[in-house]
């Protein structure tokens, strides 16, 4: 469904990730790890247009992201919901929302898929109308979460969802990503939350300093002497 | 007491033009994050064709707000995008470029106006230019009391085109997270285009509802700049409200000064209030109103 085959990201004159590869299934559940600073958020902004690859290319469902405008990709179904949630905080929570659905597609059913987001965080409906910005930051997660959802996703990209939540909080994020999931979504989720995600992933590909270093099912890797000792400290 | 309402009344009527001017600016800082320092001198443009459109063609400035607004939308359209988004794409040492190239814009505008018109001082004096009525003891200029209606309704108009539109909402959420926009499928380029053109339009708005009570001449443009700059600031940068209440804080201001300290101070009240705002409000009216 999505691949990315061997891509270079620069910023600026300095070279970030170095011919980064790897593929997403349909209906897969796919974790990108890795420590703070190896490329795991570099990699989803190239995907979503935000950056350009210098070399290598990144293909969903046949079409070339890295050639499509910035502002096209989420239209085609592959939906970024970005690190710190970076949500319009001005902006009431069903603004937010609405600010998800603006393709046409999405337009069209925008009410419908506006109750269903409600139904699945019936907090957001509570608040429907107070800006973004006071909202706690697991409210704000899932705001970011429904108005990714508005987009009416085939593909879902997460960039570090647990990022200062609440340990409570962070299993009730991923039993949300695992139900999106069930409902047909394909899931990326890049995490240093290693323990967490690797049990619940289909498959893993390890980050470190720009480079694919290990790849596999979670479950393997989690049982992999390398993975055990850099990142689970046993 | 009747002086003190009257001078009140100048004032709002005033100010409900100078929001005008005002919300165009913050429109553009808050999405561009830059002062347009050409925005008075786009009023002056729109000024200019009022003026041709009634000298030549008999044309009342009411009517010809249809033809100033689109006009100078398009040129705010054609300046944003071959002059103000280049200029992002080069690297240089000052960081606020785009601004120094509205200045250099504002100047370009004035001088070509002054080629073509010389720097006489025209006037459309329409027949109601000067009328006044009187409600109770307190004069209107019916000319300024129309310009403060139309003025009223574009304001609202405005407002409802950012709050209820998707296009509006994309134009917030540009001026609030140009990144996450882009990711919701926002053309955060197409945006600060239309972002440009509407500001000019209002500019031009407020140009063609003021030409039948000011005169007119090339570098009329400069002090409406610095007013819709201090209006930006009194407002809180980027704050559409704030902005209106600016407008109406400095029409009050200037027309309170006129009275009772003189002709001579209006301006310097105005300057008065905007040091004032500065130091003891810092972020302006949006930390009151929190739009």
């Amino acid at each position: 469904m999505l691949k990315v085959e061997g891509i270079d990201v620069y910023y600026g004159d300095l070279q970030v990730l170095w011919e980064v590869s790897f593929e997403v299934r349909e209906n897969e559940i796919v974790v990108l790890v890795g420590a703070n600073g190896a490329g795991k958020s570099t990699t989803l902004k190239t995907i979503s247009g935000l950056l350009r690859p210098r070399k290598g290319a990144i293909e969903f469902d046949g079409l070339r992201l890295d050639q499509t405008p910035a502002d096209r990709i989420i239209g085609c179904g592959v939906v970024h919901v970005p690190e710190a949630r970076r949500l319009f905080v001005e902006m009431s929570v069903e603004e937010n929302l609405i600010m998800g659905s603006l393709s046409s597609a999405a337009k069209a059913r925008r009410q419908e898929r506006l109750n269903w987001v409600y139904g699945l965080f019936p907090r957001l409906r509570e608040r429907h109308s107070q800006p973004a910005g006071t909202l706690s930051g697991g409210e704000q997660q899932m705001c970011a979460i429904g108005r990714g959802l508005m987009a009416l996703p085939k593909i879902l990209m997460f960039d570090e969802p647990s990022l200062g939540l609440a340990p409570i909080l962070v299993q009730n994020v991923f039993d949300i990503i695992k139900r999106i999931n069930k409902e047909g979504v394909t899931i990326l989720l890049v995490e240093q939350n290693v323990r967490q995600t690797l049990s619940f992933c289909d498959r893993a590909y390890v980050l470190e300093n720009g480079r694919v270093v290990l790849q596999g099912a979670g479950r393997e890797l989690m049982t992999n002497s390398y993975v055990k000792e850099a990142y689970l400290g046993l | 007491m009747d002086v003190f309402w009257q001078t009140l009344v100048a004032g709002i009527l005033k100010g409900g033009l100078y929001a005008l001017i005002g919300i165009g600016m913050t429109l553009i800082m808050g999405v561009m994050g830059i002062i347009n320092l050409a925005q008075g001198q786009l009023m002056m443009v729109s000024m200019y064709i009022t003026y041709v459109l009634f000298s030549a063609l008999r044309i009342d400035p009411y009517l010809s707000l249809a033809i100033a607004m689109p006009a100078l939308f398009l040129l705010g359209v054609l300046i944003q995008k071959y002059f103000l988004n280049p200029l992002l794409k080069v690297d240089t040492i000052l960081p606020h470029n785009q601004v120094l190239m509205t200045v250099g814009i504002g100047m370009v505008l004035t001088e070509v106006i002054r080629f073509i018109f010389k720097s006489d001082y025209r006037s459309v004096s329409t027949t109601y230019s000067n009328k006044t009525f009187f409600l109770g003891h307190i004069s209107f200029s019916v000319a300024l009391t129309v310009a403060f209606g139309i003025a009223v309704m574009f304001t609202l108009g405005m407002f409802l085109f950012l709050m209820k539109t998707d296009l509006g909402r994309s134009i917030r959420a540009t001026a609030q997270d140009k990144e996450a926009a882009t990711l919701m499928g926002v053309n955060t380029g197409r945006i600060t285009v239309i972002t440009f053109g509407l500001g000019s339009a209002l500019a031009a708005c407020a140009g063609t509802l003021l030409a039948p009570v000011f005169y007119i001449f090339p570098d009329i443009g400069g002090p409406f700049t610095s007013k819709a700059f201090v209006i930006t600031i009194l407002g809180g940068l980027g704050s559409t409200v704030g902005a209106i209440f600016g407008g109406l804080t400095l029409g009050i201001a200037e027309s309170v000064g006129s009275t009772y300290l003189g002709m001579d101070y209006e301006n310097i009240i105005g300057m008065i209030i905007f040091v004032g705002v500065l130091v003891f409000l810092p972020s302006g009216f949006k930390r009151l109103t929190k739009v």
